[in-house]
C-alpha cells in the first residue's frame, strides 16, 4: 500500500506545485457537474410538481360513447367542441349502468355540454355550457365567491370567463346568438375556483348550470355528453375501467373509458425527454472541462518528462507511472465533483425556485439523485481525460526522458 | 559459479537509425566484469561510453549481441523484468544527480525502497544510510533544489544503495562537482567497492579513473 502511497503523494505534490492550473481545471469540472446536476434537478422538480398537480385530478375516469359504436364525431377529452356530432352521447340507461357498476368506487355523475355563443351586453363570445345535476355541483366544484345555483336561471362561471368579460355576481349572460333566434338569459350566482386543464371538466372559461337549464335550451334530455367517475382510490382506476368495459361492451362497443393516469404518463415522459435534452446541453460544458483537464495533464506530462525518466530509470514500472497521472486526474476530478456537488445543491435550489416556482420536491430522491449522477459523470470524464496523457507518459523512452531539460 | 562474470557483454552493437544515415554508437563490444570489480570506462565525448552504460543499466536494448547480468540474458527479459532489475540489482548514480524535485531528500531515498518492499522503513535503514553518506536528519527534510551539488550527489548515492544492489553504475559522478567535493564522492564510491560492490563508472577524468582497478578505453564505439 505504501508503494502506492508515494505515487499518490507525487500526484498530490504535482497538483499543489501547479496550483493555479489545477484550480482552473477543477473549476471546469465544477461547472460541468453543476450544469448537469442543476438541469437534472430542475427537470426532476418540474416533473414531480406537474405529476403532483395532475394526480390531484388523476383519480378521474371519463366515459364517453365509443368511437366505434357511436358513429364517430366524438369530442376530445376535457369537454365538447363545437363541431361534435349530436348523435354522440351516452343515453340515460347507459349512465344508470355505469352508475350501478362504479358508484361503489366513488362519485359518478353525467354531464351535458355544448359550445355556444354567449352575449354580455354588446360583447359576444363562445363558451362551453355545462349542464350538471344540481346536487352534484357542490360535490365536484369549489366556489371562489357567491353560492351554488338553486334555480334554472342561475349559473356558475369559471374565473377566466369572469375576468375576460368583467362578470361579477349578479351579472347577466345571454346564451345563444340573438341574430339567429331566441336567447336564454341567466344570472351569475357564483364564481368557481380555478381548476386548470383536466379531462373531466374544463370549467375555467365555462358556464355551469343545472341539467334543466341545459335541456331547456338544447333539448336532448337523457343524452349525456360524458359520464365522469371521481374515484376514492386512484389505484382502482384500472379495475373500474376494466369492469365498465367488460360489462358494457360485451355485445358491442358502447362506451370508451379514458383513464387520466395515461395522460399523466405521457406528460411525464415528455418532461423526461426534455430534461435529458437540457442535460445533454449541460454536458457540453463538461466536454469543455474534459478538454481542459486533458490539456492540463498533457502539460503535466511534458513538464515532467525528466522526472518520469528518473522514476523509470530507478525501477518504476510503466504501470506505476500511468497510475501517477491517473491519480492526478482522479484527484482533480474528485475535487471538482465534490465542490460541484456542494455548489449544485445551492445553485440548483435557486434555479429550481426560479424555474419551477417551488422547492417542495428539491430533496426528493428523484431530484437529489442528479447530484451523485453529475458527480459520477464529472469524475469519470476527468479520469478518462487523464488516460491518454498517462499512457503517453508511461511509454516514454527512459533515456530520451532523462535527456529532457 | 564463482568464476561466472556478474556482467557479460557479448558482441553488443547499438545502432541509432537517423535520417542522415545510421549511427553506430557501439560496435561489437565484448566485456566481462567480475563480481567486486571497479571498472572505469573512459573515452572522449561521443565515443559511446554513455551508450554502453545505458545498455548495462538496462535503460536501453542493444541492436544486436547479448548482455548477461548475473547469468541472465537481458534479451529474453520484458520491460517489467528489466525495470525490476533496475530496482533490485542495479544502482544508478547520474552526473546531474537526477533527484525528484517534488520529494524531500529522505523521500527520494525512500522511493525505491517503497517500490521494492511495499512497506515503510521501520528499522531506520534509510536514515542510517543517509547519515552514512553525510546527510543528517534536518538536511534530509529539504527538497533537492535546496541542497548543494555535493549534498544532492550524496542523496543520489544513498538512493542508489537503498535496495542494496550488486551493481553500481556511475555516469560521470563528479562531473558537476568541485574538485574537493568530487574527491569526497570518489572516496565514498571506492569504499563501496571495497565493501564488495561491483562498480562501473563512466568518466573522462583520468584522476577519477585512477580510483578504479581497471580502465576500459572506448573510442568510436569500440574498446581499444
Amino acid at each position: 500500500m505504501r508503494g502506492k502511497d508515494i505515487i499518490f503523494r507525487l500526484a498530490v505534490r504535482s497538483i499543489r506545485l501547479h496550483f493555479l492550473r489545477s484550480t482552473l481545471a477543477v473549476l471546469g469540472i465544477v461547472i460541468g457537474v453543476v450544469a448537469i446536476a442543476t438541469m437534472g434537478m430542475m427537470g426532476a422538480n418540474m416533473t414531480l410538481s406537474v405529476t403532483e398537480q395532475l394526480s390531484e385530478m388523476g383519480n378521474v375516469l371519463v366515459v364517453t360513447e365509443s368511437r366505434e359504436g357511436g358513429g364517430g364525431g366524438m369530442s376530445g377529452p376535457g369537454g365538447p367542441s363545437g363541431g361534435s356530432d349530436d348523435d354522440d352521447f351516452i343515453p340515460e340507461e347507459q349512465f344508470k349502468d355505469i352508475e350501478r357498476i362504479a358508484s361503489k368506487y366513488g362519485t359518478v355523475y353525467a354531464l351535458y355540454s355544448e359550445s355556444d355563443t354567449i352575449e354580455v351586453g354588446d360583447e359576444e363570445r363562445r363558451a362551453t355550457i355545462y349542464g350538471l345535476d344540481q346536487d352534484v355541483i357542490p360535490e365536484i366544484l369549489t366556489l371562489a365567491s357567491g353560492a351554488f345555483p338553486k334555480s334554472t336561471s342561475s349559473v356558475l362561471i369559471g374565473p377566466s370567463l369572469a375576468g375576460r368579460l368583467d362578470l361579477t355576481l349578479g351579472s347577466k349572460i345571454d346564451i345563444g346568438d340573438s341574430d339567429e333566434g331566441a336567447t336564454t338569459t341567466v344570472r351569475v350566482v357564483g364564481i368557481i375556483e380555478e381548476r386548470g386543464m383536466s379531462m373531466d371538466l374544463n370549467t375555467d372559461s365555462a358556464i355551469i348550470g343545472s341539467e334543466k337549464l341545459f335541456t331547456g335550451i338544447y333539448g336532448g334530455e337523457g343524452e349525456y355528453r360524458q359520464v365522469n367517475i371521481i374515484l376514492d382510490d386512484i389505484n382502482e382506476a384500472g379495475n373500474v375501467s376494466d369492469e365498465i368495459e367488460e360489462q358494457m361492451n360485451k355485445k358491442e362497443e358502447q362506451v370508451s373509458v379514458q383513464d387520466s393516469s395515461r395522460m399523466l404518463e405521457n406528460i411525464t415522459e415528455t418532461l423526461g425527454t426534455m430534461t435529458t435534452f437540457v442535460m445533454a446541453i449541460a454536458g457540453i460544458s463538461l466536454l469543455v472541462a474534459a478538454v481542459s483537464i486533458f490539456n492540463v495533464m498533457m502539460m503535466s506530462v511534458t513538464e515532467r518528462i525528466r522526472e518520469i525518466g528518473i522514476l523509470r530509470s530507478i525501477g518504476t514500472q510503466k504501470g506505476e507511472v500511468r497510475k501517477m497521472f491517473i491519480y492526478e486526474s482522479a484527484i482533480l476530478g474528485g475535487l471538482g465533483a465534490v465542490i460541484g456537488a456542494v455548489a449544485s445543491l445551492s445553485i440548483g435550489w435557486v434555479v429550481v425556485l426560479a424555474m419551477v416556482g417551488s422547492t417542495d420536491y428539491f430533496f426528493a430522491p428523484a431530484s437529489l439523485m442528479y447530484v451523485p449522477f453529475g458527480m459520477a459523470i464529472g469524475f469519470v470524464t476527468c479520469v478518462m481525460s487523464g488516460v491518454y496523457p498517462a499512457w503517453s507518459a508511461s511509454n516514454l523512452d527512459p533515456i530520451e526522458a532523462l535527456r529532457a531539460e | 559459479m564463482d568464476d561466472q562474470p556478474l556482467i557479460e557483454v557479448r558482441d553488443v552493437t547499438k545502432v541509432y537509425p537517423l535520417k542522415s544515415g545510421d549511427v553506430t554508437a557501439l560496435d561489437s563490444i565484448s566485456l566481462s566484469i567480475q563480481k567486486g570489480d571497479f571498472v572505469a570506462i573512459m573515452g572522449p565525448s561521443g565515443s559511446g561510453k554513455s551508450t554502453l552504460l545505458n545498455q548495462l543499466g538496462c535503460l536501453d536494448r542493444p541492436t544486436s549481441g547479448d548482455l548477461l547480468i548475473a547469468g541472465r540474458n537481458t534479451r529474453e527479459m520484458d520491460d517489467h523484468e528489466l525495470t525490476g532489475l533496475r530496482l533490485n540489482t542495479i544502482g544508478y548514480i547520474f552526473q546531474k544527480f537526477n533527484l525528484i524535485p517534488l520529494l524531500s531528500a529522505y523521500e527520494n531515498v525512500e522511493y525505491p525502497y517503497l517500490m521494492k518492499h511495499r512497506q515503510e522503513d521501520e528499522n531506520g535503514h534509510i536514515s542510517r544510510l543517509l547519515s552514512k553518506v553525510g546527510i543528517d536528519a534536518a538536511l534530509a527534510q529539504h527538497k533537492p533544489p535546496e541542497l548543494s551539488g555535493g549534498q544532492q550527489q550524496r542523496v543520489a548515492i544513498a538512493r542508489a544503495l537503498v535496495n542494496d544492489p550488486q551493481i553500481l553504475l556511475c555516469d560521470e559522478p563528479t562531473g558537476n562537482l568541485d574538485s574537493i567535493t568530487g574527491g569526497q564522492i570518489m572516496k565514498m564510491i571506492r569504499t563501496l567497492n571495497e565493501q564488495g560492490r561491483t562498480v562501473l563508472m563512466v568518466t573522462h577524468d583520468p584522476t577519477v579513473a585512477a580510483c578504479a582497478r581497471r580502465n576500459v578505453i572506448i573510442k568510436d564505439g569500440r574498446i581499444t
